[in-house]
């Protein structure tokens, strides 16, 4: 059988290295994460200020953003930066690309979630005489998250997994790591099937761990 | 949606404001390298065409594929055979639970091991449909399930087999139910064809890659590339999904 092929020793000799790099996948994953959450936020409210020329631009970057492939945006970041005079090092150009690309993404779901804070919420804060900033984050806002945790755990989920992507402009994490072990050895049978396995590992406890919380969340809401 | 109003002018004119910004800002950038817009598309047009060409076959090929698949697994999901249910959700986790380019790697260069040699332009959209039909294959099961609890009786209290039951009562009424989903999932593909430029098969992406490589006109390239991506996005696929979602729920008799 052709399986035999795998070589456990070749398997054990590589395995450090890509769990190394799994680090640095996560450390990834992490912070475009956090380059999302709070642009996402950011998009999302700057579609709900009063300006309706504001909020159609917000709105098309949005779409334009959402509807464009990931791997064509790193691309121009990483390329077209230096054309206005930024060098940008491949890490920075990845976690700006994949930080606007989630951003887009999590814009939604928040616009989702505040759009789900009902209307008698707002009255009340105008009748006690809050400013508008502080009806947001004090009123709004923490309504509006809860209900777009799962969401948000999803695409936590999303961005880990699309991080070997920002392994086209050189960022070394997990594909890289496999892709230079291919290429020093010619083998890509293990390599690659370990870099499955470790996304399997990882990206299926996350995901269900936040069906978990995500219960845990609405029944402690009071929404089932 | 009554399909006999008129265009949307506002997508309309978001479309052709998009296009004069595109158009303004790459003459502008391209002065500086001494190339217009007009000629950087005039010299290069044809290859992005020819890109954006290869890029809807792998999209319109993975989407078949992806359906087909999707249905499938979805309806795989629901047997009551525990094996039968095992085999989907194994597929469907594995395909969810990894990256697409993981998969595509794998398919293009482990698979040849195993004795199974794609060709690049096969491997590609191979790999997006399954990984679609993935995802799809659980908007296909919500679907079925959503179709409310009379129908199945109504059905069986016909005396219909569950064959016929399935294809001409609930799929039917699934398939409106899965439609707006599917749109979105479309994207999705078209959006995950752009991966298969890493195996080099022509697409657009590649053509963009190559076109910057040879000419450092980067802003020109790939800007071009996104912009012919977001016009198929949300001028094509978008309304065809719309206009489809409209057919359906007319020969159903819900307009």
């Amino acid at each position: 059988m052709t399986l035999l092929n795998w070589r456990w020793d070749f398997t054990w000799e590589i395995l450090p290295r890509l769990l190394l790099a799994t680090g640095k996948t996560l450390i990834a994953a992490g912070l475009g994460y956090a380059i999302a959450i709070v642009l996402g936020l950011v998009l999302a409210l700057a579609q709900r200020t009063p300006y309706r020329a504001l909020t159609m631009i917000v709105r098309e970057i949005v779409e334009f953003i959402r509807s464009t492939p990931l791997v064509l945006q790193v691309f121009f970041v990483f390329y077209v930066a230096p054309q206005f005079g930024v060098r940008l090092s491949p890490w920075m150009a990845g976690m700006i690309a994949i930080g606007l690309h989630y951003a887009s993404y999590l814009s939604e779901v928040y616009r989702g979630g505040l759009d789900s804070v009902p209307k008698g919420q707002w009255e009340a804060a105008i009748s006690l005489n809050l400013s508008t900033s502080r009806t947001y984050f004090r009123v709004i806002v923490p309504q509006a998250l809860p209900p777009s945790f799962a969401g948000m755990g999803n695409y936590l989920v999303g961005i880990f997994k699309d991080t070997p992507i920002l392994s086209v402009i050189g960022v070394a994490e997990l594909m890289h790591a496999a892709n230079s072990v291919g290429a020093e050895t010619y083998r890509f049978l293990e390599p690659y099937t370990l870099v499955g396995i470790i996304f399997l590992g990882i990206s299926l406890p996350a995901a269900g761990g936040f069906r978990v919380f995500e219960s845990w969340m609405r029944r402690k809401l009071g929404m089932s | 949606m009554d399909l006999r109003e008129p265009i949307d002018h506002r997508v309309a004119g978001r479309a052709s404001l998009a296009l004069y910004l595109q158009v303004r800002i790459f003459s502008k950038l391209g002065k500086d390298h001494g190339m217009s817009y007009f000629e950087f598309i005039a010299k290069y047009g044809d290859r992005i065409l020819s890109g954006t060409l290869v890029s809807m076959m792998l999209t319109i090929l993975a989407a078949i594929l992806a359906i087909a698949i999707a249905v499938a697994a979805g309806l795989m999901r629901m047997s009551p055979n525990p094996l039968v249910r095992g085999i989907a959700t194994l597929y469907i986790e594995i395909f969810r639970g990894t990256s697409l380019l993981v998969q595509l790697y794998w398919i293009f260069f482990v698979l040849p091991l195993f004795g199974i040699t794609l060709e690049k332009f096969t491997a590609g959209f191979i790999a997006v449909g399954m990984n679609l039909g993935a995802y799809g294959s659980e908007v296909v099961r919500g679907a079925i399930l959503s179709v409310p609890r009379g129908q199945w009786e109504a059905a069986l209290a016909l005396n219909m087999s569950s064959g016929k039951r399935m294809l001409r009562v609930i799929l039917p009424q699934a398939l409106l139910i899965m439609l707006p989903p599917w749109g979105n999932l479309l994207i999705e593909l078209l959006k995950g064809t752009a991966l298969v430029a890493l195996i080099a098969v022509a697409d657009l992406t590649f053509q963009a890659k190559q076109i910057n490589a040879t000419t450092y006109l980067s802003a020109q390239s790939f800007g071009t590339a996104l912009i012919v991506y977001y016009i198929v996005a949300r001028f094509v696929i978008t309304p065809s999904m719309r206009w489809l979602e409209g057919y359906m729920k007319r020969k159903m008799g819900r307009a």
